[in-house]
């Protein structure tokens, strides 16, 4: 599903160089559940920021679902995002201004799906986390968990092959965290495969590999 | 998408009320001085007879003497003498033909209504068809009455009002300046902007309120409404003045077509080396023949401060524009998070650049309604500082209220450019981060 061969990745201003991503090398597999951890400046959210197309790097390849990414243009790559990739990020980035609804809606709009295949979507994916009777509530209107469940029912919208978290429960409390991350596993039992940084060690351990990230580098994997 | 983004932009408008409506104000701002001025300058300038403009032509002789030139750019006068008027109109060489002038009428009602001042217009027959002077009840008179010096009159839409009650008066009579005039015409609205056919009487004022024919002029010793210039002096009494080499007569041929058109301007050279061998004419040959919209600008009937006041509107425009430009930066900057993950969601740079110019545009339109509003009240405001030299000038029309609008959404939309490149141009994972 993914293959990182030696990718690196240097930040640079005037003054400094960052090596953030030193050659490494990951391979996720299909249907695979994998954590990524690792102290902070580890490269955690850099690796999944190249993972997700959203950052560029320097060095080595990367293949997603066979794909060789390193010479796609910005149309490219933001079809091959809306296609085979749903994020769930930390701080839920639901925005303010739209509806639940709506919210789910923005990765169907730039797919080009039809209204109706649209809506039969939004209102599945609302029902499977849980929130069929909030579609019209703004995101403020909503505990932190729920507004996690709708961030996790758009990335899951798209029906994408891949799902990449980023601390997805870093801004929740405990129990609404454990109904998160059941609803990964749940998500993940059905089929998906699921790159999660984190660096709680207790929810890492439910996936089924963790690789540990330090200075840039991939120091140890676990599991699998 | 057309619908989603503009959905998206009511939604963002609304949700930003007061800075959406400071970029509204200054659009409208901008737009409403700007068309204030185009408007004015648009009534000014365009054709007052689009369908004839190019076959009716003012007749300019060189008349003047030989000390100076009639004017300091070397053109003839830009009317004529009566004599040469006469002599024009005798030769009848063209399709149509009209001499005119200005004159003044004091009216007496019948009964008990209180006489009052009317301005007048001593024209040849053709001025009614050359002109496509549209009737409300008859017709023009004819060649033959100029001639035999009837004394009829044709009477404008308002005077006939007033006289008759709006009734059909022809037939009936009219007591001017001591002269009974028989009514042969009522016009229908009919008021050409500008009034091309003479500038001298004020080009945005309302044709005269009586027509008469021109031949009356000598024949009832009517007086003149409008400029005269001599070069030289003049016998006494009305026969000199006829008799002068005074310019005061307006005079316009209809030309067809090329060959109408050369064959009348050797006419008027032949007529002019006439002149000159019976001790006229002191000046090179210099007869010119314009149509109506090179007339227009001869005339300079757009002046330099409508033209100015036309540079200055575009510069506060674009000042308003400028200020939109920061309002819209420090907007779509300040989405940046939601761009950073509509990214993130599959939205291409150039989708978002539309989505983000479709709002603009969105201001653009209430900018532009707003602007029309402000024009339309721009537009009394000129009425009221100006009076009645332009109460016909200030009249917004279905062309004008349209360009207000395009020109609102087309600055806006380049307003717009700028910061939304710049918006569509942020570090998705940057702004993802920092949520």
């Amino acid at each position: 599903m993914l293959e990182m061969t030696n990718v690196s990745k240097v930040y640079r201003t005037d003054v400094v160089e960052t090596h953030a991503l030193r050659e490494i090398s990951v391979g996720v597999a299909d249907g695979e559940f994998v954590a990524v951890v690792g102290p902070s400046g580890s490269g955690k959210t850099t690796f999944l920021n190249i993972a997700g197309l959203l950052e560029t790097f320097d060095r080595g390849s990367y293949a997603l679902d066979g794909e060789n990414v390193a010479n796609l243009n910005d149309n490219a790559r933001s079809r091959l995002r809306n296609e085979k990739i749903g994020f769930v990020f930390q701080g839920f980035n639901l925005i303010p201004d739209l509806d639940i609804f709506d919210n789910v809606d923005v990765p169907l709009r730039y797919r080009g799906f039809k209204a109706k295949e649209r809506k039969r979507r939004i209102e599945r994916v609302l029902e499977v986390v849980g929130l069929g009777g909030r579609m019209t509530h703004l995101p403020a209107q909503l505990s932190g968990g729920q507004q996690q469940r709708a961030a996790i029912a758009r990335a899951l919208a798209g029906e994408p092959r891949f799902l990449l978290a980023d601390e997805p429960t870093g801004n929740l409390d405990s129990a609404t965290a454990a109904g998160v991350m059941d609803l990964l596993d749940e998500i993940h039992g059905n089929g998906a495969t699921i790159v999660m940084v984190t660096h709680d060690r207790g929810l890492a351990a439910r996936a089924e590999r963790i690789v540990h990230l330090a200075d840039g580098r991939v120091a140890a994997t676990a599991g699998g | 998408m057309l619908a989603y983004y503009l959905r998206l932009a009511v939604i963002s408008i609304r949700s930003n009320a007061a800075m959406s409506a400071l970029m509204v104000c200054a659009v409208a701002l901008g737009i409403g001085t700007c068309m204030t001025f185009v408007t004015v300058h648009y009534i000014m300038a365009k054709d007052p007879i689009p369908r004839k403009s190019d076959v009716l032509h003012a007749v300019q002789l060189d008349a003047w003497g030989s000390i100076e030139p009639a004017n300091d750019d070397g053109t003839p006068p830009a009317q004529l003498t009566y004599m040469d008027a006469v002599a024009l109109m005798d030769a009848k060489p063209a399709f149509r033909q009209a001499a005119m002038t200005g004159t003044v009428f004091v009216v007496e009602p019948d009964g008990n209504g209180r006489p009052f001042s009317a301005t007048g217009r001593a024209a040849g027959a053709d001025f009614f068809a050359m002109f496509e002077v549209p009737f409300q009840y008859g017709q023009s008179w004819d060649a033959r009455a100029d001639a035999d010096l009837d004394q009829v009159a044709v009477l404008s839409q308002p005077l006939n009002e007033r006289l008759f009650g709006g009734e059909n008066s022809v037939g009936r009579s009219v007591s001017l300046g001591g002269n009974r005039f028989r009514v042969v015409g009522v016009l229908d609205a009919w008021q050409p902007i500008p009034k091309f056919y003479d500038v001298n009487t004020g080009p945005f004022n309302a044709p005269a309120d009586i027509f008469v024919p021109f031949s009356l002029m000598a024949a009832l010793e009517l007086p003149r409404n409008g400029s005269t210039n001599c070069w030289k002096p003049r016998e006494a009494g009305h026969a000199g003045f006829l008799a002068s080499e005074c310019v005061w007569i307006q005079f316009w041929a209809e030309l067809r077509n090329d060959a109408e058109k050369r064959a009348y301007r050797t006419f008027l050279d032949n007529y002019a080396k006439e002149q000159k061998a019976l001790g006229r004419f002191e000046r090179p040959l210099n007869n010119r023949l314009l149509d109506v919209n090179a007339w227009l600008d001869y005339r300079r009937v757009v002046d330099d401060n409508a033209k100015m006041m036309l540079a200055v509107g575009a510069m506060f425009l674009a000042v308003c524009l400028l200020n939109t430009i920061g309002l819209l930066l420090a907007k779509f900057l300040g989405k940046a998070p939601e761009i950073g993950l509509r990214r993130a969601l599959g939205a291409s740079k150039r989708t978002l650049f539309a989505q983000y110019l479709v709002e603009s545009a969105g201001i653009g339109v209430c900018g532009g309604v707003g602007g029309i509003v402000l024009t339309w009240f721009g537009l009394r405001g000129v009425e009221a500082l100006l009076g009645d030299l332009v109460t016909n000038l200030v009249a917004l029309d279905a062309p004008m209220v349209t360009l207000g609008v395009v020109l609102a959404i087309a600055s806006s939309m380049a307003a717009g450019l700028y910061p939304t490149w710049r918006a569509c141009n942020v570090e998705p994972a940057a702004q993802l981060k920092t949520q």
